[in-house]
């Protein structure tokens, strides 16, 4: 268990216009109570609806921010007390907050870091040769931080917070605005990250395809606190989305004809396509009882749109 | 010991990326420090227009009076070239930057002071330097061993009150964020301060600048000291040969302030 | 156009009169430097003998606190949003607008002055009346000329401002011009120390020569009754040929800095 928080918590005093002069203050509770545990080498995806806490909790367990109460622990550190010491220990990726110098080309920010936290050489060179290779850094090395693209930022970003070798990763946001090809170039990079299984990575997004792609564990949090911690699969199953298929048929769809473990719910293109809801029944069936039905042109079984399972789920929450 | 060379190199090293990535920008900052060294000038000149009303100020002859404006000038500008960008923490609260210097493993005050380094003021703090030097030249001090030790540290002990001042009015923006003039009351308000002599001043005002706070012990009671003098306003002379342990109190009671800062930080700003 | 001009003088006002802390801590920081300066120059008038340069004590006071809460209100410290605009180029939709930007920026500061005098200058007078005692004028026609006299320095020392925003258009970085402004605006205007202190040749030459005196120490000049109702004319009559000047020189440089951005294309 290399990050574990219990009855984490934040209130935030905030004041509000009452009137002309008066103002009010009253706490607000940013993160309510979230309860969490990472083991070692897990990929988790961290999200919820804008303003759910998620940046809160990333801040409070990487010592940026105090806690108003709860216990946390990361690498087996307190992070606020042992900021310094930590953070050699973790790598972190926040949006917009660069670890980079805005005016000096890449590399020298890298050397900098280096420096910064007392990196073997040889060692440096090795995880700077594996995330160039990776992420396709070589061509603006040289270039003022200042001049690169938003995704040529993001993948030095990226870079930066990997040649210490933490334990731990967290990253915030780390497609947002990104074009398709460097979301592309990150999302690979962090599923190399996961595979090679050395760290542990905590990711924040709001980018459904991030986390069909990378998460296995979801851990989805709402008004500060923890509304759902498993896998896709299970957040699938709990809001009931079902698997389709789509058909298309030599023939019109015969009017009336029903499929046991399958519901029609839309019938176009001159009745030449047919789409079926999945009931729970395996797709081999449904699509073996469909090919005895009718002639099948082509066919093919769309995963549930998660997009629709986070939306319905924030929804419920609120 | 050879950890605390490392991270000393460790700071040295980025406070050079900090120059480096200035000096792309030299033409601007070469006028720069000529244009501040000017106006650093015209700030000791002032002092010497309305010493030239009467021919004396608040009791004290021209290289008296010289003495006082130098140190304070010393210890002004040294401050300021390591810590008077502090106030630019004020940005880094409002944008949430401060946050990437809470995800180094370095202390967030030295990050602070060495990523807002501003080289433009070197010149200042070169010429406040030097200002002293000749002022120690020619001020009628009864020079003695103590009396020189005493000379070399006082500039200092005032660098670093000015430089508390400076984290401690920086501070202020992690609870308020726009404060920023009220800090300037206490550092350049400061520099003014400490510029004269504190028998210019009166009543509660001068009681709570020159003792309160310790005004007085930048460049008043130091320079009395040296010159030999006793206060006219009645302060022990032993008082005054301990203005350097007023600084080291104001750097105590300043980085206990930041460190309560810090814990007070909301990193807001998405 | 009186009804647009009325428009922006609200929204200058409006616009600071959010700023309330800001407001707050201004207020608080020049009250701080009005009892360091009001002490200083009381001291050197003891030792002169009771005045300084023909300001008698109550007169020092008065002139000492004003120039505090003046301060505030022709704003000299402050740069225009105008030098940031032309930096980020955004100053191109100001330029494309029916109304000349020099006028735009001009009944808006006015606003803003208009907000300071409400507060800004009001705190430092109360706290040095209370604290020092405040020289009260003989002739009731020093009010209404004190108040034209500060009216004409917020325009002179907005076409000041108004100037340095402009040269943003040539340099890439004008924190030196704005260094060197704030200092010069700030001794050879009187705030520091009254000009007559000056070597004679000196303030002659400040005065006749730039538009510095005319940003403090004219109202505060009239304010404290130096020179009779003649003199005070004569001083106001300076700072109007000043703002005249100064607003032609803003037009000229204007013109030719659109037409760099027009033939540079920015």
């Amino acid at each position: 268990m290399i990050i574990s928080a219990r009855g984490l918590r934040k209130e935030f005093t905030v004041s509000r216009k009452v009137g002309r002069f008066r103002r009010e203050r009253h706490v607000v509770s940013a993160v309510d109570g979230v309860d969490l545990t990472v083991e070692r080498g897990e990929l988790l995806g961290y999200i919820g609806p804008n303003g759910a806490g998620k940046s809160t909790t990333l801040k409070m367990l990487t010592g940026v921010l105090t806690p108003s109460a709860g216990e946390v622990s990361v690498c087996g550190l307190e992070p606020v007390a042992k900021r310094t010491t930590l953070a050699r220990r973790i790598g972190v990726v926040f949006g917009q907050r660069s670890q980079l110098w805005w005016d000096l080309p890449l590399e020298e920010s890298f050397s900098l870091l280096r420096h910064i936290y007392r990196v073997p050489e040889g060692d440096h060179a090795a995880r700077l040769k594996q995330c160039t290779d990776l992420l396709g850094l070589d061509e603006f090395q040289r270039t003022p931080v200042r001049q690169l693209s938003l995704g040529q930022r993001m993948r030095g970003e990226l870079t930066a917070a990997l040649l210490h070798g933490p334990e731990v990763l967290f990253l915030d946001e780390p497609t947002i605005g990104l074009d398709v090809l460097s979301k592309q170039a990150v999302r690979t990079f962090l599923a190399d990250v996961d595979k090679r299984g050395d760290n542990t990575v905590v990711l924040t997004t709001h980018d459904l395809a991030d986390i069909e792609k990378l998460c296995r564990r979801l851990v989805v949090i709402d008004h500060g606190r923890v509304v759902h911690d498993g896998t896709l699969d299970e957040l699938h199953a709990r809001y009931r989305s079902r698997r389709t298929i789509v058909a298309d048929l030599d023939n019109p769809w015969p009017e009336g004809l029903t499929l046991p473990g399958a519901v029609v719910t839309a019938v176009e293109a001159d009745a030449r396509r047919v789409t079926l809801t999945l009931d729970g029944m395996a797709a081999g069936e449904v699509v073996a009882a469909l090919a005895q039905a009718v002639s099948l042109r082509d066919l093919s079984v769309q995963e549930p749109d998660i997009e629709d399972v986070v939306a319905r789920l924030y929804r419920d929450e609120s | 010991m050879a950890d605390i060379r490392d991270t000393a190199r460790v700071y040295g090293r980025v406070l050079r990326a900090q120059v480096r990535s200035q000096w792309q920008y030299r033409t601007s900052m070469v006028l720069e420090i000529l244009g501040s060294m000017v106006v650093n000038g015209l700030d000791i000149a002032t002092v010497f227009v309305l010493f030239s009303v009467t021919g004396a100020l608040g009791g004290f002859t021209g290289t008296e009076v010289l003495l006082m404006a130098a140190l304070s000038a010393a210890s002004f500008t040294v401050a300021d070239l390591v810590a008077g960008s502090a106030d630019k923490l004020r940005e880094y609260v409002r944008s949430g930057l401060f946050d990437s210097l809470l995800l180094r493993p370095l202390s967030a005050l030295l990050q602070l002071a060495v990523i807002t380094f501003a080289l433009r003021r070197i010149g200042r703090a070169v010429q406040g330097v030097v200002l002293y030097i000749v002022a120690l030249c020619v001020a009628d001090i009864p020079w003695t061993v103590e009396r020189a030790l005493f000379a070399a540290i006082v500039p200092i002990s005032g660098a670093v009150f000015f430089a508390s001042l400076f984290i401690g009015g920086a501070t202020v923006a992690f609870w308020w964020v726009e404060s920023g003039e009220v800090a300037n009351a206490f550092t350049y308000g400061g520099r003014d301060f400490t510029s004269y002599p504190s028998t210019m001043y009166g009543g509660w005002f001068r009681d709570l600048f020159t003792l309160g706070i310790g005004f007085g012990f930048v460049a008043y009671f130091p320079s009395l000291v040296l010159l030999g003098k006793p206060d006219p306003l009645g302060l022990p002379t032993a008082v005054a040969w301990g203005s350097p342990l007023v600084a080291v109190v104001a750097a105590c009671v300043a980085t206990a302030f930041w460190r309560f800062g810090v814990r007070h930080y909301r990193s807001t700003g998405s | 156009m009186a009804r647009v001009q009325t428009a922006l003088v609200a929204a200058g006002f409006r616009r600071y009169a959010t700023y309330r802390q800001a407001t707050f801590a201004g207020a608080f920081t020049n009250t701080v430097f009005g009892y360091l300066r009001c002490y200083i120059l009381l001291s050197v008038a003891a030792t002169a003998g009771g005045t300084m340069v023909g300001y008698d004590r109550s007169q020092l006071v008065s002139y000492v606190w004003l120039g505090q809460g003046l301060l505030a209100v022709v704003n000299s410290w402050t740069m225009l949003d105008l030098a940031e605009r032309v930096r980020t180029g955004d100053v191109v939709a100001d330029l494309l607008r029916p109304v000349d930007p020099l006028w735009t920026y001009l009944w808006t500061d006015i606003g803003r002055a208009a907000f300071a005098a409400l507060t800004r200058f009001v705190v430092p007078l109360v706290v040095g009346a209370i604290a020092f005692g405040l020289y009260v004028p003989r002739s009731l026609l020093t009010y209404p000329l004190f108040v034209l006299s500060t009216l004409l320095a917020i325009v002179v020392c907005f076409a000041c401002r108004y100037l340095i925003g402009l040269t943003a258009f040539w340099l890439l970085d004008i924190r030196g011009v704005m260094m060197f402004w704030v200092f010069v605006s700030g001794a050879a205007s009187g705030l520091y120390f009254p000009l007559a202190v000056l070597p004679e040749w000196l303030s002659t030459v400040l005065w006749v020569a730039t538009p510095f005196p005319s940003l403090l120490q004219a109202p505060l000049d009239i304010a404290v009754e130096r020179g009779g109702t003649g003199h005070a004319l004569l001083v106001c009559l300076g700072q109007v040929m000043w703002m005249v000047l100064l607003l032609l020189l803003c037009r000229w440089v204007q013109t030719r800095a659109v037409r760099k951005l027009v033939v540079q294309g920015g």
